[in-house]
Protein backbone atom coordinates (compact mmCIF):
# COMPACT_ATOMS: atom_id res chain seq x y z
CA UNK A 1 0.00 0.00 0.00
CA UNK A 2 1.34 3.27 -1.06
CA UNK A 3 1.71 6.44 1.60
CA UNK A 4 -1.09 8.44 2.83
CA UNK A 5 -1.28 11.17 0.29
CA UNK A 6 -0.77 9.08 -2.65
CA UNK A 7 1.03 11.59 -4.54
CA UNK A 8 3.79 11.86 -2.36
CA UNK A 9 6.38 8.91 -1.84
CA UNK A 10 8.38 9.70 0.79
CA UNK A 11 11.53 7.61 1.41
CA UNK A 12 12.21 8.00 5.18
CA UNK A 13 12.71 5.45 7.70
CA UNK A 14 10.00 7.88 9.56
CA UNK A 15 6.73 6.77 7.38
CA UNK A 16 4.25 5.06 8.77
CA UNK A 17 3.69 1.77 7.42
CA UNK A 18 0.00 1.38 7.29
CA UNK A 19 -0.50 -2.27 6.55
CA UNK A 20 1.74 -2.92 9.47
CA UNK A 21 -0.30 -1.08 11.69
CA UNK A 22 -3.43 -2.09 10.51
CA UNK A 23 -2.68 -5.16 10.75
CA UNK A 24 -2.62 -5.10 14.68
CA UNK A 25 -5.94 -3.95 15.37
CA UNK A 26 -8.25 -6.93 14.82
CA UNK A 27 -11.67 -4.90 15.01
CA UNK A 28 -10.11 -3.15 11.42
CA UNK A 29 -11.35 -6.45 9.36
CA UNK A 30 -14.59 -6.59 10.80
CA UNK A 31 -18.00 -5.97 8.43
CA UNK A 32 -20.52 -3.49 8.65
CA UNK A 33 -23.26 -5.43 7.19
CA UNK A 34 -21.27 -6.45 3.62
CA UNK A 35 -19.27 -3.73 4.04
CA UNK A 36 -15.33 -3.98 5.40
CA UNK A 37 -15.60 -1.59 8.26
CA UNK A 38 -14.20 2.34 8.08
CA UNK A 39 -13.73 3.70 11.52
CA UNK A 40 -13.54 6.91 11.52
CA UNK A 41 -14.99 7.97 15.57
CA UNK A 42 -11.51 8.13 17.10
CA UNK A 43 -12.30 11.46 18.60
CA UNK A 44 -14.54 9.26 20.98
CA UNK A 45 -13.00 6.61 21.45
CA UNK A 46 -9.81 4.98 19.64
CA UNK A 47 -9.75 0.49 18.64
CA UNK A 48 -7.08 -1.58 20.22
CA UNK A 49 -4.06 -3.21 19.36
CA UNK A 50 -3.61 -7.09 19.61
CA UNK A 51 -0.99 -5.81 21.75
CA UNK A 52 -3.25 -4.31 24.45
CA UNK A 53 -6.03 -7.27 24.54
CA UNK A 54 -3.09 -9.43 24.99
CA UNK A 55 -1.84 -7.73 27.84
CA UNK A 56 -5.13 -7.82 29.53
CA UNK A 57 -5.54 -11.23 28.77
CA UNK A 58 -2.38 -11.91 29.98
CA UNK A 59 -3.01 -10.50 33.23
CA UNK A 60 -6.48 -11.92 34.29
CA UNK A 61 -5.06 -15.16 33.03
CA UNK A 62 -1.46 -15.18 34.50
CA UNK A 63 -1.05 -12.47 36.61
CA UNK A 64 -4.32 -11.48 38.92
CA UNK A 65 -4.17 -10.35 42.54
CA UNK A 66 -4.96 -7.67 44.34
CA UNK A 67 -2.01 -5.17 44.81
CA UNK A 68 -0.64 -3.45 47.81
CA UNK A 69 0.62 -5.01 51.01
CA UNK A 70 -0.19 -8.46 49.53
CA UNK A 71 3.16 -10.86 51.32
CA UNK A 72 2.77 -13.60 48.27
CA UNK A 73 4.43 -13.27 45.32
CA UNK A 74 1.55 -13.13 43.24
CA UNK A 75 0.13 -9.95 44.24
CA UNK A 76 3.99 -8.92 44.18
CA UNK A 77 3.66 -9.48 40.63
CA UNK A 78 0.45 -7.50 39.84
CA UNK A 79 1.45 -4.89 42.22
CA UNK A 80 4.60 -4.37 40.10
CA UNK A 81 2.93 -5.06 37.19
CA UNK A 82 0.40 -1.90 37.94
CA UNK A 83 3.36 0.18 39.23
CA UNK A 84 5.37 -0.23 35.95
CA UNK A 85 2.26 0.81 34.39
CA UNK A 86 2.13 4.02 36.18
CA UNK A 87 5.90 4.60 35.54
CA UNK A 88 5.45 4.06 31.83
CA UNK A 89 2.38 6.75 32.04
CA UNK A 90 5.10 9.04 33.51
CA UNK A 91 7.14 8.81 31.33
CA UNK A 92 4.47 8.50 28.16
CA UNK A 93 3.69 12.05 29.46
CA UNK A 94 7.37 13.31 30.31
CA UNK A 95 6.66 13.71 33.75
CA UNK A 96 9.85 14.06 36.66
CA UNK A 97 8.47 10.85 38.34
CA UNK A 98 5.76 8.14 38.98
CA UNK A 99 4.25 9.77 41.97
CA UNK A 100 3.12 13.07 40.05
CA UNK A 101 0.71 9.91 37.69
CA UNK A 102 -2.69 8.96 39.59
CA UNK A 103 -4.85 6.69 37.93
CA UNK A 104 -8.40 7.42 37.38
CA UNK A 105 -11.14 5.96 35.64
CA UNK A 106 -11.15 8.51 32.67
CA UNK A 107 -9.90 12.33 32.07
CA UNK A 108 -13.59 13.24 33.17
CA UNK A 109 -12.65 11.80 36.74
CA UNK A 110 -8.95 13.61 36.43
CA UNK A 111 -10.93 16.69 36.13
CA UNK A 112 -13.52 16.28 38.70
CA UNK A 113 -10.35 15.12 41.46
CA UNK A 114 -8.73 17.95 41.07
CA UNK A 115 -11.93 20.27 41.23
CA UNK A 116 -13.02 18.43 44.15
CA UNK A 117 -9.81 18.81 45.56
CA UNK A 118 -7.86 21.38 44.68
CA UNK A 119 -10.56 23.63 43.72
CA UNK A 120 -12.87 22.99 47.19
CA UNK A 121 -9.36 23.88 49.13
CA UNK A 122 -8.34 26.92 46.81
CA UNK A 123 -12.04 28.60 45.84
CA UNK A 124 -13.36 30.87 47.78
CA UNK A 125 -16.40 32.96 47.36
CA UNK A 126 -15.80 35.78 44.52
CA UNK A 127 -12.63 33.79 42.84
CA UNK A 128 -12.92 33.02 39.62
CA UNK A 129 -11.91 29.75 37.65
CA UNK A 130 -10.99 30.48 33.51
CA UNK A 131 -12.31 28.01 30.79
CA UNK A 132 -12.85 28.41 27.16
CA UNK A 133 -15.77 28.04 24.65
CA UNK A 134 -14.50 24.69 22.97
CA UNK A 135 -14.36 22.87 26.35
CA UNK A 136 -16.03 19.47 26.40
CA UNK A 137 -18.37 19.61 28.95
CA UNK A 138 -16.06 17.05 31.38
CA UNK A 139 -14.30 20.54 31.80
CA UNK A 140 -17.09 22.77 32.07
CA UNK A 141 -19.69 20.98 34.83
CA UNK A 142 -17.43 20.31 37.45
CA UNK A 143 -15.85 23.84 37.54
CA UNK A 144 -20.10 25.05 37.43
CA UNK A 145 -20.57 23.04 40.43
CA UNK A 146 -17.50 24.03 41.79
CA UNK A 147 -18.51 27.51 41.20
CA UNK A 148 -21.91 27.27 42.21
CA UNK A 149 -21.08 25.39 45.30
CA UNK A 150 -18.10 27.93 46.19
CA UNK A 151 -19.68 31.56 44.93
CA UNK A 152 -17.56 32.10 42.38
CA UNK A 153 -17.75 32.72 38.60
CA UNK A 154 -16.28 30.53 36.21
CA UNK A 155 -14.94 33.32 33.02
CA UNK A 156 -14.81 31.34 29.55
CA UNK A 157 -12.39 32.42 26.67
CA UNK A 158 -13.69 33.41 23.84
CA UNK A 159 -12.60 31.42 20.16
CA UNK A 160 -12.58 32.63 16.68
CA UNK A 161 -14.66 31.93 13.73
CA UNK A 162 -11.48 29.94 12.60
CA UNK A 163 -12.23 27.86 15.96
CA UNK A 164 -8.99 29.29 17.86
CA UNK A 165 -8.92 30.45 21.41
CA UNK A 166 -8.38 34.72 21.67
CA UNK A 167 -5.54 34.82 23.97
CA UNK A 168 -5.49 38.37 24.62
CA UNK A 169 -9.08 37.72 26.15
CA UNK A 170 -7.43 35.66 28.39
CA UNK A 171 -5.13 37.95 29.42
CA UNK A 172 -8.16 40.13 29.77
CA UNK A 173 -9.96 37.39 32.50
CA UNK A 174 -7.31 36.62 34.18
CA UNK A 175 -7.36 38.89 37.21
CA UNK A 176 -6.32 38.96 40.91
CA UNK A 177 -9.28 36.34 41.82
CA UNK A 178 -8.32 34.10 39.36
CA UNK A 179 -7.50 30.79 41.19
CA UNK A 180 -7.11 28.20 38.19
CA UNK A 181 -7.33 28.01 34.03
CA UNK A 182 -8.62 24.68 32.89
CA UNK A 183 -8.09 24.43 28.96
CA UNK A 184 -8.37 21.62 26.47
CA UNK A 185 -4.96 20.66 24.85
CA UNK A 186 -6.54 19.52 21.40
CA UNK A 187 -10.66 20.67 20.84
CA UNK A 188 -12.66 17.23 20.37
CA UNK A 189 -15.49 18.81 17.92
CA UNK A 190 -12.94 21.26 16.20
CA UNK A 191 -9.69 19.54 16.31
CA UNK A 192 -8.00 23.10 17.10
CA UNK A 193 -4.31 22.53 19.00
CA UNK A 194 -4.37 24.84 21.42
CA UNK A 195 -1.11 26.73 22.22
CA UNK A 196 -0.84 25.84 25.90
CA UNK A 197 2.84 26.38 26.85
CA UNK A 198 1.41 30.39 25.88
CA UNK A 199 -1.60 29.70 28.06
CA UNK A 200 0.66 28.46 30.66
CA UNK A 201 3.25 31.28 30.41
CA UNK A 202 0.48 33.64 30.84
CA UNK A 203 -1.42 32.07 33.64
CA UNK A 204 1.98 31.70 35.73
CA UNK A 205 2.59 35.50 35.50
CA UNK A 206 -0.02 35.98 37.43
CA UNK A 207 0.86 32.83 39.56
CA UNK A 208 -2.52 30.86 38.29
CA UNK A 209 -2.05 27.29 37.77
CA UNK A 210 -2.96 25.25 34.69
CA UNK A 211 -4.94 21.78 34.25
CA UNK A 212 -4.97 20.75 30.62
CA UNK A 213 -7.37 18.30 29.00
CA UNK A 214 -5.20 15.97 27.09
CA UNK A 215 -7.80 13.92 26.26
CA UNK A 216 -7.32 14.40 22.42
CA UNK A 217 -4.22 15.61 21.75
CA UNK A 218 -2.55 13.31 23.62
CA UNK A 219 -2.50 10.68 20.53
CA UNK A 220 -2.00 12.85 18.37
CA UNK A 221 1.11 14.34 19.19
CA UNK A 222 3.96 14.12 21.61
CA UNK A 223 3.23 15.53 25.29
CA UNK A 224 6.09 16.87 27.84
CA UNK A 225 4.06 18.01 30.88
CA UNK A 226 7.70 19.52 31.79
CA UNK A 227 8.21 21.47 28.51
CA UNK A 228 4.38 22.65 28.60
CA UNK A 229 4.84 23.90 31.89
CA UNK A 230 1.35 22.72 32.98
CA UNK A 231 0.30 22.16 36.51
CA UNK A 232 -2.22 19.01 35.97
CA UNK A 233 -2.62 17.63 32.86
CA UNK A 234 -5.13 14.61 32.26
CA UNK A 235 -6.07 11.63 29.93
CA UNK A 236 -8.01 8.88 29.26
CA UNK A 237 -7.43 5.13 28.21
CA UNK A 238 -9.58 4.66 25.94
CA UNK A 239 -8.71 7.24 23.37
CA UNK A 240 -5.09 6.07 23.45
CA UNK A 241 -5.66 2.87 22.32
CA UNK A 242 -6.23 1.21 25.86
CA UNK A 243 -8.65 -0.01 27.53
CA UNK A 244 -12.05 1.91 28.92
CA UNK A 245 -12.65 2.80 32.84
CA UNK A 246 -9.02 3.92 33.07
CA UNK A 247 -7.37 7.42 32.75
CA UNK A 248 -4.56 9.19 34.61
CA UNK A 249 -3.89 12.90 35.78
CA UNK A 250 -0.46 14.44 35.68
CA UNK A 251 -0.14 16.71 38.69
CA UNK A 252 3.31 18.27 39.93
CA UNK A 253 4.25 16.33 42.94
CA UNK A 254 4.13 19.93 45.18
CA UNK A 255 0.53 20.36 44.46
CA UNK A 256 -0.41 16.70 44.97
CA UNK A 257 1.21 16.95 48.32
CA UNK A 258 -0.61 19.89 49.58
CA UNK A 259 -4.09 18.74 48.11
CA UNK A 260 -6.92 17.27 50.33
CA UNK A 261 -7.67 13.46 49.55
CA UNK A 262 -10.21 12.83 46.97
CA UNK A 263 -12.31 9.53 48.09
CA UNK A 264 -11.72 8.03 51.18
CA UNK A 265 -11.16 4.10 51.77
CA UNK A 266 -8.53 1.64 51.74
CA UNK A 267 -5.29 2.36 49.95
CA UNK A 268 -5.46 6.26 50.71
CA UNK A 269 -4.40 5.76 54.14
CA UNK A 270 -1.40 5.29 56.24
CA UNK A 271 -2.97 4.38 59.63
CA UNK A 272 -7.03 4.97 60.67
CA UNK A 273 -7.94 4.67 64.28
CA UNK A 274 -11.29 6.20 64.95
CA UNK A 275 -9.69 9.36 66.62
CA UNK A 276 -7.71 10.28 63.97
CA UNK A 277 -6.87 9.20 60.05
CA UNK A 278 -3.60 10.08 58.25
CA UNK A 279 -3.16 9.61 54.36
CA UNK A 280 -0.80 7.59 52.26
CA UNK A 281 1.53 9.31 50.64
CA UNK A 282 0.76 10.67 46.26
CA UNK A 283 -0.46 9.12 44.33
CA UNK A 284 -1.67 6.81 46.75
CA UNK A 285 -3.64 9.27 48.64
CA UNK A 286 -5.73 9.67 45.54
CA UNK A 287 -6.56 6.24 44.96
CA UNK A 288 -9.05 4.85 47.44
CA UNK A 289 -10.31 1.28 46.99
CA UNK A 290 -8.98 -1.18 44.67
CA UNK A 291 -7.84 -0.05 41.45
CA UNK A 292 -8.49 -0.93 37.45
CA UNK A 293 -5.56 -2.84 38.11
CA UNK A 294 -6.36 -4.36 34.67
CA UNK A 295 -7.12 -1.10 33.04
CA UNK A 296 -3.47 0.60 33.98
CA UNK A 297 -1.50 -2.43 33.27
CA UNK A 298 -3.58 -2.15 29.51
CA UNK A 299 -2.78 1.20 29.57
CA UNK A 300 0.86 0.59 29.92
CA UNK A 301 0.81 -1.65 26.89
CA UNK A 302 -1.15 0.79 25.09
CA UNK A 303 1.51 3.67 25.92
CA UNK A 304 4.62 1.15 24.96
CA UNK A 305 2.99 0.73 21.95
CA UNK A 306 2.79 4.09 20.69
CA UNK A 307 6.04 4.46 22.11
CA UNK A 308 6.90 1.65 19.72
CA UNK A 309 5.70 3.45 16.66
CA UNK A 310 7.23 6.49 18.11
CA UNK A 311 4.95 10.40 17.93
CA UNK A 312 7.35 11.50 14.77
CA UNK A 313 5.55 8.83 11.98
CA UNK A 314 2.51 8.81 13.68
CA UNK A 315 2.30 12.85 13.27
CA UNK A 316 3.29 12.86 10.03
CA UNK A 317 0.62 10.09 8.78
CA UNK A 318 -1.42 12.19 9.92
CA UNK A 319 -1.03 15.31 9.13
CA UNK A 320 -0.94 13.89 5.74
CA UNK A 321 -4.37 12.04 5.94
CA UNK A 322 -5.48 15.42 7.77
CA UNK A 323 -5.07 17.31 4.53
CA UNK A 324 -6.06 14.66 2.11
CA UNK A 325 -9.06 14.38 3.89
CA UNK A 326 -10.06 18.24 4.35
CA UNK A 327 -9.28 18.60 0.10
CA UNK A 328 -11.36 15.78 -0.30
CA UNK A 329 -14.24 16.81 1.74
CA UNK A 330 -14.03 20.74 1.07
CA UNK A 331 -14.87 19.38 -2.84
CA UNK A 332 -18.08 17.98 -1.91
CA UNK A 333 -20.76 20.22 -2.63
CA UNK A 334 -22.68 21.90 -0.18
CA UNK A 335 -20.02 20.83 2.61
CA UNK A 336 -18.78 23.02 5.23
CA UNK A 337 -15.61 22.38 7.81
CA UNK A 338 -16.04 23.92 11.28
CA UNK A 339 -12.70 24.19 13.08
CA UNK A 340 -10.62 25.37 10.55
CA UNK A 341 -8.04 26.85 13.18
CA UNK A 342 -4.34 26.34 11.37
CA UNK A 343 -3.28 24.83 14.16
CA UNK A 344 -5.48 21.86 14.31
CA UNK A 345 -5.51 17.99 14.11
CA UNK A 346 -7.19 14.84 12.95
CA UNK A 347 -10.40 15.80 13.30
CA UNK A 348 -13.40 17.31 10.22
CA UNK A 349 -16.40 18.54 11.73
CA UNK A 350 -18.69 19.37 9.48
CA UNK A 351 -21.98 20.50 7.97
CA UNK A 352 -23.86 19.74 4.84
CA UNK A 353 -26.42 22.14 3.02
CA UNK A 354 -30.30 21.11 3.59
CA UNK A 355 -29.19 17.66 5.68
CA UNK A 356 -29.57 17.13 9.20
CA UNK A 357 -25.99 15.60 11.06
CA UNK A 358 -28.08 12.80 12.35
CA UNK A 359 -29.20 11.85 8.79
CA UNK A 360 -25.81 11.57 7.36
CA UNK A 361 -24.87 9.49 9.89
CA UNK A 362 -27.24 6.96 9.82
CA UNK A 363 -26.46 6.63 5.76
CA UNK A 364 -23.04 6.51 5.78
CA UNK A 365 -22.88 4.19 8.01
CA UNK A 366 -25.06 1.79 5.90
CA UNK A 367 -21.91 2.39 3.70
CA UNK A 368 -19.89 0.87 6.81
CA UNK A 369 -18.51 3.85 7.85
CA UNK A 370 -18.51 4.76 11.01
CA UNK A 371 -18.75 8.87 12.03
CA UNK A 372 -20.25 10.84 15.21
CA UNK A 373 -22.83 13.20 14.87
CA UNK A 374 -24.09 15.45 17.36
CA UNK A 375 -22.96 18.27 19.81
CA UNK A 376 -19.79 16.20 20.92
CA UNK A 377 -20.29 17.03 24.29
CA UNK A 378 -19.27 20.72 23.15
CA UNK A 379 -22.85 22.63 23.19
CA UNK A 380 -21.63 25.66 23.30
CA UNK A 381 -19.10 24.84 20.37
CA UNK A 382 -22.39 24.38 18.71
CA UNK A 383 -24.00 27.68 19.88
CA UNK A 384 -21.01 29.83 18.40
CA UNK A 385 -20.94 28.60 15.16
CA UNK A 386 -24.55 28.56 14.82
CA UNK A 387 -25.37 24.95 13.84
CA UNK A 388 -27.18 22.17 15.75
CA UNK A 389 -25.00 19.24 15.71
CA UNK A 390 -22.16 18.82 13.25
CA UNK A 391 -21.09 15.00 11.39
CA UNK A 392 -17.26 14.58 12.34
CA UNK A 393 -15.07 12.14 11.06
CA UNK A 394 -11.43 11.71 13.48
CA UNK A 395 -8.27 10.45 12.28
CA UNK A 396 -6.48 7.81 14.50
CA UNK A 397 -2.40 6.20 13.20
CA UNK A 398 -4.57 3.35 11.34
CA UNK A 399 -6.52 5.20 9.00
CA UNK A 400 -5.80 5.64 5.24
CA UNK A 401 -6.85 7.67 2.45
CA UNK A 402 -9.18 4.85 1.45
CA UNK A 403 -11.05 5.21 4.96
CA UNK A 404 -11.20 8.63 3.41
CA UNK A 405 -12.39 8.07 -0.07
CA UNK A 406 -14.99 5.49 1.25
CA UNK A 407 -16.18 8.13 3.51
CA UNK A 408 -16.52 10.55 0.27
CA UNK A 409 -18.17 7.95 -1.18
CA UNK A 410 -20.68 7.63 1.23
CA UNK A 411 -21.64 11.16 1.28
CA UNK A 412 -22.25 10.91 -2.13
CA UNK A 413 -25.28 8.31 -0.94
CA UNK A 414 -26.07 11.05 1.57
CA UNK A 415 -26.56 13.56 -1.89
CA UNK A 416 -28.26 11.07 -3.69
CA UNK A 417 -31.66 10.00 -1.07
CA UNK A 418 -31.85 13.81 -0.38
CA UNK A 419 -31.56 15.16 -3.75
CA UNK B 1 -29.46 -3.48 8.04
CA UNK B 2 -32.93 -3.07 5.97
CA UNK B 3 -32.62 -0.77 3.15
CA UNK B 4 -32.11 2.50 3.63
CA UNK B 5 -34.96 3.21 1.34
CA UNK B 6 -37.06 2.13 4.18
CA UNK B 7 -36.18 4.65 6.40
CA UNK B 8 -35.96 7.54 4.25
CA UNK B 9 -39.22 6.55 2.26
CA UNK B 10 -40.26 9.42 -0.39
CA UNK B 11 -43.15 10.57 1.62
CA UNK B 12 -40.73 11.52 4.94
CA UNK B 13 -38.35 13.28 2.49
CA UNK B 14 -41.57 15.29 0.87
CA UNK B 15 -42.21 16.60 4.12
CA UNK B 16 -38.91 17.28 5.51
CA UNK B 17 -38.30 19.43 2.43
CA UNK B 18 -41.83 21.01 2.74
CA UNK B 19 -43.13 20.71 6.36
CA UNK B 20 -46.58 21.15 6.77
CA UNK B 21 -48.23 23.01 9.63
CA UNK B 22 -45.20 24.51 9.93
CA UNK B 23 -44.72 27.95 11.90
CA UNK B 24 -46.55 29.59 14.64
CA UNK B 25 -50.24 29.35 16.11
CA UNK B 26 -51.84 32.07 16.96
CA UNK B 27 -54.23 32.01 19.88
CA UNK B 28 -52.82 28.37 20.63
CA UNK B 29 -54.56 26.55 23.83
CA UNK B 30 -51.73 24.42 24.60
CA UNK B 31 -48.36 24.52 23.52
CA UNK B 32 -45.36 22.53 24.84
CA UNK B 33 -41.53 22.09 23.92
CA UNK B 34 -39.38 19.19 23.06
CA UNK B 35 -35.90 18.52 22.88
CA UNK B 36 -33.39 15.73 22.03
CA UNK B 37 -29.93 16.36 23.16
CA UNK B 38 -28.68 13.93 21.78
CA UNK B 39 -28.60 15.34 18.25
CA UNK B 40 -30.09 18.90 19.02
CA UNK B 41 -33.85 18.52 17.75
CA UNK B 42 -36.10 20.90 19.39
CA UNK B 43 -39.53 21.10 18.48
CA UNK B 44 -42.58 23.35 20.00
CA UNK B 45 -46.28 22.17 19.23
CA UNK B 46 -49.15 24.53 19.79
CA UNK B 47 -52.56 23.35 19.29
CA UNK B 48 -56.00 24.62 19.60
CA UNK B 49 -58.71 22.55 21.06
CA UNK B 50 -62.47 23.44 20.94
CA UNK B 51 -65.03 21.00 22.90
CA UNK B 52 -61.76 18.44 23.23
CA UNK B 53 -61.16 18.21 19.68
CA UNK B 54 -57.95 19.34 18.22
CA UNK B 55 -58.76 21.91 15.58
CA UNK B 56 -55.77 23.07 14.72
CA UNK B 57 -51.82 21.85 15.13
CA UNK B 58 -48.73 23.27 14.15
CA UNK B 59 -45.06 23.13 14.75
CA UNK B 60 -42.10 25.12 14.85
CA UNK B 61 -38.47 24.03 15.49
CA UNK B 62 -35.49 22.55 13.23
CA UNK B 63 -33.66 18.69 13.52
CA UNK B 64 -32.83 16.16 10.91
CA UNK B 65 -35.34 14.54 8.74
CA UNK B 66 -36.99 11.82 10.47
CA UNK B 67 -38.05 14.08 13.39
CA UNK B 68 -39.68 17.31 10.89
CA UNK B 69 -40.93 14.96 8.78
CA UNK B 70 -42.45 12.97 11.92
CA UNK B 71 -43.48 16.25 13.10
CA UNK B 72 -45.30 17.14 9.78
CA UNK B 73 -47.32 13.97 9.41
CA UNK B 74 -48.32 13.79 12.95
CA UNK B 75 -49.77 17.39 12.80
CA UNK B 76 -51.98 16.41 9.47
CA UNK B 77 -52.49 13.23 11.33
CA UNK B 78 -54.19 14.24 14.25
CA UNK B 79 -55.83 17.38 13.32
CA UNK B 80 -59.63 17.07 14.02
CA UNK B 81 -58.87 14.18 16.23
CA UNK B 82 -59.92 14.11 20.03
CA UNK B 83 -57.74 14.07 22.36
CA UNK B 84 -58.56 10.68 23.28
CA UNK B 85 -57.92 9.69 19.74
CA UNK B 86 -54.85 11.58 19.80
CA UNK B 87 -53.25 9.78 23.17
CA UNK B 88 -54.81 6.26 21.56
CA UNK B 89 -52.75 7.39 18.04
CA UNK B 90 -49.70 8.24 19.92
CA UNK B 91 -49.41 4.77 21.78
CA UNK B 92 -49.74 2.84 18.28
CA UNK B 93 -46.99 5.43 16.56
CA UNK B 94 -45.05 4.24 19.92
CA UNK B 95 -45.45 0.65 18.65
CA UNK B 96 -45.37 0.90 15.22
CA UNK B 97 -41.21 2.36 15.32
CA UNK B 98 -40.55 0.42 18.09
CA UNK B 99 -41.80 -2.89 18.39
CA UNK B 100 -40.24 -5.33 14.97
CA UNK B 101 -43.29 -7.66 15.41
CA UNK B 102 -45.88 -5.19 15.52
CA UNK B 103 -48.02 -5.03 12.43
CA UNK B 104 -49.44 -2.00 11.09
CA UNK B 105 -52.14 -0.45 12.12
CA UNK B 106 -54.13 0.76 9.29
CA UNK B 107 -55.63 3.81 11.14
CA UNK B 108 -52.57 5.45 10.83
CA UNK B 109 -52.69 6.17 7.86
CA UNK B 110 -49.91 7.68 5.45
CA UNK B 111 -47.62 7.20 9.45
CA UNK B 112 -47.23 3.68 8.66
CA UNK B 113 -44.07 5.26 6.39
CA UNK B 114 -42.17 5.21 9.81
CA UNK B 115 -42.56 1.49 10.62
CA UNK B 116 -38.42 1.54 8.28
CA UNK B 117 -37.70 3.26 11.78
CA UNK B 118 -37.55 0.20 14.02
CA UNK B 119 -34.81 -1.30 12.31
CA UNK B 120 -32.77 2.28 13.27
CA UNK B 121 -32.90 2.26 16.82
CA UNK B 122 -30.81 4.58 17.39
CA UNK B 123 -33.48 7.30 15.67
CA UNK B 124 -36.63 6.01 17.04
CA UNK B 125 -36.10 9.06 19.72
CA UNK B 126 -36.05 11.22 16.34
CA UNK B 127 -39.39 9.90 15.27
CA UNK B 128 -41.01 10.02 18.37
CA UNK B 129 -39.83 13.18 19.73
CA UNK B 130 -42.93 15.58 17.90
CA UNK B 131 -45.44 13.03 19.22
CA UNK B 132 -43.67 12.88 23.03
CA UNK B 133 -43.78 16.85 22.60
CA UNK B 134 -48.10 16.72 21.57
CA UNK B 135 -48.11 14.69 24.27
CA UNK B 136 -47.41 16.96 27.06
CA UNK B 137 -49.35 19.60 24.85
CA UNK B 138 -52.61 18.04 24.83
CA UNK B 139 -51.72 17.03 28.77
CA UNK B 140 -50.71 20.71 29.44
CA UNK B 141 -47.73 19.43 30.70
CA UNK B 142 -45.48 22.63 31.02
CA UNK B 143 -41.61 20.74 31.47
CA UNK B 144 -39.31 20.38 28.45
CA UNK B 145 -39.99 17.18 27.22
CA UNK B 146 -36.43 15.62 26.81
CA UNK B 147 -35.66 12.17 25.03
CA UNK B 148 -32.58 11.63 27.69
Amino acid sequence: MTGVARTESEDSAHVLDETRIREQFPILTSMVGDRPLVYLDNAATTQKPRVVLDRLSRYYAAENANIHRGVYQLSQVATDAYEGARAKVARFLHASDPSEIVFTRNATEGINLVAQTFGRSTLGAGDEVVISTMEHHSNIVPWQLLCEEKGATLKVVPISDQGELDLDELDVLLGPRTKLVSIVHMSNSLGTVNPVREVVERAHARNVPVLVDGSQAAYHMKVDVRALGCDFYVVTGHKLYGPTGIGALYGRRTLLDAMPPYQGGGDMISSVTFDKTTYNEVPHKFEAGTPHIAGAIGLGAAVDFMTSIGFEPIVAHERRLLEYATNALTAVPGLRLIGTAPQKASILSFVLDGVHAHDIGTIVDTEGVAIRTGHHCTQPVMDRFGVPATARASLAMYNNADDIDRLVGALTKVREVFG
Amino acid sequence: MSDLRDLYQEVILDHNRSPRNFGPLEGADLKADGHNPLCGDKISIAVKVEDGVLTDVRFEGSGCAISKASASLMTEGVKGKSLDEARAMFERFRQLVTDQNALVDPSLGKLAVFAGVRDYPARVKCAILAWHTLRAAVDDNHDIVSTE
